[in-house]
């Protein structure tokens, strides 16, 4: 072949590349909730006749159908509200003032990001609930008092302990930004604490805090945890689709899911009209004023103490969580605290084949999905922002598509698309095999990824990979050889993430597991509802020190981008 | 460490960013061995020249060719130009060493003819020692000149400097420049540098082209343009010079003229040179260089005016003479031509004839 003959071979390919990865991108993140679409009006599903709007009919005139997307709409809302109450102060009060072991304890306070949110719904069962530590105590100091940790209330409970942290590390993000010299010049210009508070802080504030809103309404949007363990009777969309599937009402569970899909795209577009903050980044750097220092030993010690309580109170239902674990089968009965405490289910749990099976399913198909959502998300990166235009903004879309919609609806769509074997429009039989839990995770990994290897991305200078090509590297050794040593932090920060979301998942596990890869989360479900509390907290704990130690290794290694 | 350089050639070349047009149809010959500065302002093209030659950009018409060989069709890395980037593009991974040899490794070259390239070319630039150092640990002069060992190590045809010395502060841009040409020349190497300053330009390049809105304006030697511009354009984006409004009255040989300066009717008429066909009457734009004219206090023979304003900057002192009737001209007097203010003349110096182009469509 000729120079020539090569030369002009090589660019058609690589004009090719961001269309064969956008098909890929659109077959694994857009079909799915297309087909699902489809037959919620009855296209496409296999004996389910013509086309028809009976299942939305009937949707939209079922009232418990109605209550569930209205109970999901005010528990996102009031979700983020006391989310942001417990976050902000929290954020503020660690990044603005110097306090005694300021930062361990911001990073305890921190720590809840970190571990899945089963582990944290369970935790606060063992502790809050009926039965739990805290009812004991109570009834043992004398105390009458008896409460059900179900329903609307215990919901938003769990989910403001749990996604606080979201508005805490926004608002210290924001703060830590934020140009000292602009407060001063407010104080020069005579203006009181609150007037800087209000005029000068808080709105450059905004794009974090706006940013923040975002990510907590859009997760507790699609919140399957806390609604399933403490929900009871109170159902909102997560989990009524799930119970209509498991009624075989699977037409209706369809519609509930196209419901709840456009219920997020709506949300997440309204929040951006509301405010366009959400687009901005958090505004100009500058040194960050200097932290407040308490001058009196009584205002040291009694701010020491009140962050230790605090991260004790916040830390609470995770030693709780490892406390029962250490409790052996039937030996906690009427007594406050339990009279036994010992390794067995740990033993139990580490001996058995079948028991540590979840653990090494979870640990395989999170790895798996993770490794794969990188080399999506570098091809789909680069190729988007080399190539740009229509391609190159599509392959972004898709890559954070994922992000916007709740795991159930993915679940669902993929167990409705990949249910038919009828491989000329792109649809196998993969539910009930090995590998669609794993493509499930993967499709949930590619925003985790691909929002930090794109903004990674964006970072490196594009004349790095002009220099390589002038010096006489082809494209995959400039991809081997300069982008991803130079997008290593950013790499490491999105995998890590993906492969601790992913090691703990539940809500799109439940969906689709089969018995031979049923993960640590179906595995902690099981052992609860058969009375195995020990087990199931034992296993609560490995998640939690599996992910504890993928986020410390991982944290390390992204130089603190976590 | 001398290299036989080849020839450059941009034939017909036209390029557009969806419907703005960067390149209208440019032809360039750049010679063996020469080093080739391409000076404008900002979107005039020249960047642009330079990636499409590197092959970072795809031409859309016209041809592209070194040594008399098509590359147009090839990509970046078999184009054999090595290119020196404005951001220095260093891999801040890899160590000084590791970035000299990075292009050589590419190749497949044998470790030990690797090694001795690295040293060769560290010496050249005269970082040797510096092997082991990361790249973050240099400053921005020792960065220039590891980016430019490593586009020398591979031994291109070409060697591209784009905006070389734009990132070092102004005392290390004076020393850096010399550095550079010196080791260009060393190697003998075909270069197009591209730049749009004139100071660097004019040290740097053996020849100029001046480019402007896609097209060149002029190539010729630094000393050319500057003296014997070809538009009003050249006239003034390379060097100071006052724009006046005025008619020809009379032509002579060689392209000489005498030209009246419309606002002073009554003032001794100019005489100035133009390369373009002008006519008695014709009305022309004389652009005047500082250096051109010279300040006398007072009355007397030349065009009456005020000094505005007076700027020193060491060897010159400019002044800035607002005349009669409103145009302002701008005279440098060598040193602290003291005492000067007020009410004075400009005169021609004897020799120095400005140049004139008929009048542009709108004001100077």
């Amino acid at each position: 072949m000729s120079a020539a003959g090569a030369g002009r071979k090589a660019p058609r390919l690589r004009s090719l590349m961001p269309w064969l990865v956008l098909a890929f991108l659109v077959w694994l993140v857009g079909y799915p909730l297309l087909v699902v679409a489809a037959e919620a009006f009855g296209i496409g599903s296999p004996g389910g006749g013509g086309p028809t709007t009976e299942a939305f009919r009937s949707f939209f005139t079922r009232a418990d159908e109605w209550n569930a997307m209205w109970r999901t709409l005010w528990i996102s809302v009031l979700s983020t509200l006391a989310a942001a109450a417990i976050g902000v102060p929290l954020g503020f009060l660690f990044e603005r003032n110097e306090i005694p072991g300021r930062r361990l304890l911001g990073a305890l306070v921190a720590l809840p990001v970190a571990l899945p949110p089963l582990v944290g719904v369970i935790a606060f069962l063992f502790l809050y609930g009926e039965s739990g530590l805290a009812a004991r105590g109570l009834q043992t100091l004398g105390l009458d008092v008896s409460w059900r940790l179900t329903g609307a209330w215990a919901i938003l409970l769990v989910h403001a302990y749990s996604m606080y942290v979201y508005f805490y590390l926004f608002t210290r993000a924001g703060l830590s930004g934020q140009d000292g010299a602009a407060i001063e010049a407010a104080q020069s210009l005579g203006a009181s604490r609150s007037q800087i508070l209000f005029r000068v802080t808080l709105p450059r504030l905004r794009p974090a805090l706006a940013g923040a809103t975002l990510l907590t309404f859009m997760t507790s949007l699609g919140s399957f945890s806390a609604p399933y363990i403490f929900g009871g009777g109170f159902r909102v969309m997560t989990t009524q689709i799930v119970a209509s599937k498991l009624n075989g009402e699977l037409r209706m569970a369809y519609v509930e899911t196209t419901m709840l899909a456009l219920l997020a795209f709506a949300s997440l577009l309204l929040l951006r009209k509301i405010d366009p903050g959400l687009d901005l980044a958090s505004g100009a750097r500058g040194t960050p004023p200097a932290r407040r220092r308490l001058h009196t030993r009584g205002a040291r010690v009694g701010a020491a103490s009140g962050g230790w309580i605090l991260a004790g109170v916040l830390l609470l239902p995770h030693a709780t969580l490892i406390l029962m674990s250490l409790v052996p089968p039937n030996t906690w009965t009427v007594e406050a605290f339990p009279p036994v405490l010992g390794l067995v289910n740990y033993g139990d749990l580490l001996s058995s084949t079948e028991r540590l099976r979840p653990a090494l399913n979870s640990i395989w198909m999170a790895a798996a999905a993770t490794l794969a959502a990188v080399v999506v998300g570098v091809m789909a990166a680069r190729l988007s922002l080399r190539r740009g235009g229509l391609p190159g903004r599509a392959l972004e879309a898709m890559m954070t598509l994922p992000w916007a919609i709740p795991g159930t609806v993915f679940a669902l769509a993929l167990a409705a698309a990949m249910s038919v074997n009828a491989p000329w429009v792109g649809r196998f039989v993969l539910v009930g095999t090995l590998w669609i839990l794993p493509l499930a995770y993967l499709v949930r990994s590619l925003p985790l990824t691909g929002r930090s290897i794109f903004a990674g991305l964006r970072q490196l200078d594009p004349r790095l990979e002009e220099a390589a090509a002038s010096l006489g590297a082809g494209a995959l050794r400039t991809v081997l050889q300069i982008v991803l040593p130079l997008l290593r932090p950013a790499v490491i920060a999105g995998a890590g993430l993906a492969f601790i979301t992913m090691l703990g998942d539940f809500v799109t596990s439940i969906v689709l597991y089969t018995y031979d890869t049923r993960p640590i989360s179906i595995e902690i479900q099981s052992s609860l509802r058969i009375q195995e509390t020990g087990i199931a907290a034992a296993y609560g704990v490995l998640l939690m020190v599996l992910s504890a130690a993928a986020f410390i290794a991982w944290d390390d290694r992204a130089g603190g981008r976590l | 460490m001398t290299a036989s350089g080849v020839s450059v050639r941009f034939d017909d070349v036209f390029k557009a960013f969806d419907d703005t047009v960067v390149l209208a149809g440019v032809s360039l010959t750049v010679e063996p061995g020469e080093i080739f500065a391409l000076l404008g302002p900002s979107g005039s093209g020249k960047t642009t020249m330079l990636r499409l030659l590197a092959g970072f950009e795809q031409l859309d018409r016209g041809r592209l060719l070194i040594a008399d060989e098509a590359i147009e069709h090839l990509p970046p890395a078999r184009r054999g130009v090595g290119m020196l980037f404005q951001s220095y593009a260093l891999f801040p991974h890899l160590s000084v060493a590791e970035n000299v040899a990075f292009g050589l490794k590419v190749r497949g070259g044998a470790q030990g003819g690797t090694e001795a390239r690295v040293a060769e070319m560290l010496d050249l630039v005269r970082l040797s020692g510096f092997e082991q150092r990361r790249i973050a640990e240099l400053s921005g002069g020792q960065q220039q000149r590891v980016a430019l060992a490593r586009a020398l190590a591979p031994r291109p045809r070409v060697l591209l400097l784009d905006e070389p010395l734009s990132n070092l502060d102004p005392a290390l841009r004076e020393e850096t420049r010399a550095d550079l040409r010196r080791t260009v020349k060393q190697t003998g190497i075909t270069t197009v540098l591209v730049t749009h300053e004139q100071e660097e330009a004019f040290e740097l390049g053996e020849r100029i082209g001046l480019l402007n809105e896609g097209g060149l304006e002029q190539v010729g030697e630094p000393a050319e343009l500057y003296r014997d511009p070809a538009s009003r354009f050249v006239a003034t984006f390379v060097g100071r010079c006052s724009v006046l409004a005025g008619v020809v009255k009379e032509r002579h040989g060689g392209g000489e003229l005498t030209v009246r300066i419309e606002s002073q009717p009554e003032a001794p008429a100019w005489r100035c040179r133009s390369n373009g066909e002008l006519a008695v009457d014709d009305r022309v734009d004389v652009c005047v260089r500082p250096e051109s004219v010279k300040l006398d206090s007072g009355d007397g023979p030349g065009l009456p005016g005020e000094i505005e304003a007076e700027r020193f900057t060491g060897s010159n002192s400019f002044y800035a003479v607002r005349l009669a009737a409103g145009p302002t001209v701008e005279v440098a007097m060598p040193g602290t031509a003291a005492g000067l203010s007020g009410a004075c003349v400009v005169r021609q110096l004897a020799g120095e004839l400005p140049s004139a182009f008929a009048a542009a469509e709108s004001g100077p």
